[in-house]
């Protein structure tokens, strides 16, 4: 009997901190269109597979009226659960207690989770939705942080880490998730920033609002912070829930496989790359021509659009797609683009997911901009990144291939397994129209009619060079194929490398242009 | 393939149909920088002015005193010269990038 009242009190315990800040708080915050954030978690997580730890944690602090406030697990929730039955460990901020500000006991049950993560070789997602440090409990809210980064980076490589931005993530806090894997932003919800515009305004003058210095959008199009844009949560739980079913959950295992569908035959492959070199298309519609379903789960979309990048499946395991896009900035390489594919890269190296490298470009793009942003240290993480991978590399060149674009797009000499070429690739040191310029130079400037001398030096030039058989002369492509046989070609090239092994030279590290 | 939104794009004597990025459109076109240009590093507020128009500087001589991020900023003299042009007065608010003191 005494047990059963000793149940009704832990049940009414938990009421009361089910209710986190109460309701005129939770109102506060629907009429933001964010959901609570143990909503969050059960809306992300399989239906009753929570488990919650430290709901009943409580601050100590005495410093400054602290010891009158009661805080419902600190504001912070944290627990494990099943994304599609893949064990995932998750927190989520409670922007309804004291703005699901950050003192010593809300990190340390974060801290605790993120150890339970890597312990047990789990993803780990983390809600964001906080207004920062405790003030009240002064350094040990900067503590609390710097315990978190450490982490961060710590499990960084080994187990999924995943940051979701439904609020307010500004200060410090936000290098949790620039340290994390991808980063989850939604329209009008999502603010990151180091300093926020009344910092701003107050010691430099500059005006700006809150969402056109750190919105969903600002950091999904312009600054790179983000991967995945949605416009409300519960697009972006269905962006999670994806991302997961793809990822292994942690660097000793590959993704779970999947049964093999056959791309959509209305992606005609042969008939997507137009051929003339100097027409655009989207190298996505190639993507789906070869996966899965024709599924393609693209990552960073909004930014350095001429790089494409993203998970498809192939033969029922993931593969990390590399291409380049010749719809935007006719897929040259650049600063960011350079960022964008070195990046993605290690991450698939990190995790064991093969590489599909696309290549059609024309090489990097010339500026003054670009050489003074640092094109020379941005591209040179891609050669990094190509050259350090050691899973399955595979190679299609689509069309061009010019100059240093070759050598970085996971060519044959940073250790790509197999590079296939179709038939209307041209691998050269640069276009027809500007080669002939300069090794017939003297010819052209001389010659009675130059522009037809000119005319005559390009079409001789593309004829010996513009082609995939040099660079096949050489063993540098190893098979030219038709379009319509890379899908079947790059299973079985994926089949064959499934249990690849490379051993790098004993080293701690390299030390990849940052 | 839909054209109103393709542009033109120049690589190595090529000629490409493309779309443009924001970035690209938007740069700004390269201005040599002028030695004797001082330019402010950062948005603050004129606090003295060290020099008159017509002095003769040398590299190095301090010009003015800018406050910004709670320091007072000394901004030095970047060549020998002549002060020809001062554009600020103390109390002034700057922006970044303004030119405050052009040498010859």
């Amino acid at each position: 009997m005494a047990l059963e009242k000793k149940i009704r009190e832990l049940k009414e315990k938990r009421e009361k901190m089910l209710l986190g800040g109460g309701e005129e708080a939770i109102e506060k915050q629907k009429a933001m269109g964010k959901n609570t954030a143990r909503e969050r978690i059960l809306a992300i997580l399989d239906e009753g597979s929570f488990s919650e730890y430290d709901m009943f944690v409580t601050h100590d602090a005495r410093d400054f009226g602290m010891e009158k406030k009661h805080l419902p697990s600190d504001g912070v929730i944290i627990g494990t659960g099943t994304v599609q039955g893949n064990p995932v460990a998750i927190f989520a901020q409670d922007f309804t207690v004291a703005g699901g500000s950050l003192g010593l006991m809300h990190s340390r049950k974060i801290t605790k989770i993120m150890d339970h993560a890597l312990k047990m070789r789990i993803p780990l997602i983390g809600i964001n939705d906080s207004g920062g440090a405790r003030i009240q409990e002064g350094v040990n809210s900067l503590a609390g942080y710097g315990e978190i980064f450490f982490r961060n980076t710590i499990s960084s490589g080994v187990i999924p880490q995943i940051s979701v931005i439904l609020g307010p993530c500004a200060g410090g806090a936000v290098y949790s998730p620039a340290l994390t894997d991808f980063v989850f932003v939604v329209e009008n919800i999502s603010k990151m920033f180091i300093t926020g515009p009344e910092v701003i305004k107050t010691v430099l003058g500059e005006e700006i609002s809150m969402e056109d210095l750190g919105g969903a959008r600002v950091h999904c199009e312009v600054t790179g912070n983000a991967h995945f844009y949605a416009v409300n949560e519960e697009e972006c739980f269905g962006q999670i829930k994806k991302l997961i079913s793809l990822i292994p959950r942690n660097n000793g295992v590959k993704a779970q496989a999947c049964e093999v569908k056959a791309p959509d035959p209305s992606y005609d492959i042969e008939k997507i790359v137009p051929g003339d070199p100097t027409l655009p298309y989207d190298v996505k519609d190639v993507i789906r021509a070869i996966t899965d379903g024709s599924d393609f789960f693209e990552i960073q979309a909004m930014w350095a659009k001429n790089m494409v990048i993203g998970f498809g499946r192939m033969g029922g395991h993931t593969v990390g797609f590399v291409a380049n896009q010749p719809l935007e900035m006719a897929g040259v390489l650049d600063v960011d683009s350079s960022d964008k594919a070195a990046r993605f890269i290690r991450y698939c190296d990190a995790f064991n997911i093969p590489i599909v490298t696309l290549v059609d470009l024309p090489g990097y793009l010339p500026g003054i901009d670009q050489e003074h942003a640092g094109v020379i240290r941005h591209g040179a993480k891609v050669l990094y990144a190509y050259s350090e991978a050691t899973v399955p590399k595979l190679t299609v060149i689509l069309r061009k291939a010019y100059g240093g674009g070759y050598i970085a797009m996971s060519s044959r000499h940073l250790r790509a397994d197999f590079v296939f070429a179709w038939p209307a690739a041209e691998i050269a040191v640069m276009g027809p129209e500007g080669a002939a310029n300069i090794i017939f130079r003297k010819e052209i400037t001389t010659a009675e009619n130059p522009d037809e001398m000119r005319r005559q030096k390009v079409e001789e030039y593309k004829e010996k060079f513009a082609n995939p058989y040099v660079a096949a002369s050489r063993g540098y492509v190893d098979s030219v194929i038709e379009p319509s046989e890379t899908r079947k070609l790059l299973l079985h090239a994926l089949e064959i490398s499934a249990d690849k092994d490379v051993q790098m030279p004993q080293k701690k590290h390299g030390l990849p242009p940052f | 393939m839909e054209n109103k939104e393709l542009d033109k794009l120049i690589i190595d004597d090529t000629l490409y149909t493309t779309r443009l990025s924001a970035r690209y459109k938007g740069k700004k076109p390269y201005a040599p920088v002028d030695p004797g240009a001082v330019m402010s590093f950062i948005p603050g507020t004129i606090v003295t002015i060290l020099v008159s128009e017509g002095a003769s500087v040398n590299a190095g001589d301090e010009l003015i005193v800018l406050e910004a991020m709670k320091m007072k900023n000394m901004v030095k003299s970047p060549v020998t010269g002549k002060i020809s042009k001062i554009n600020v007065k103390s109390g002034d608010r700057v922006t970044k990038g303004m030119l405050l003191i052009e040498i010859r």
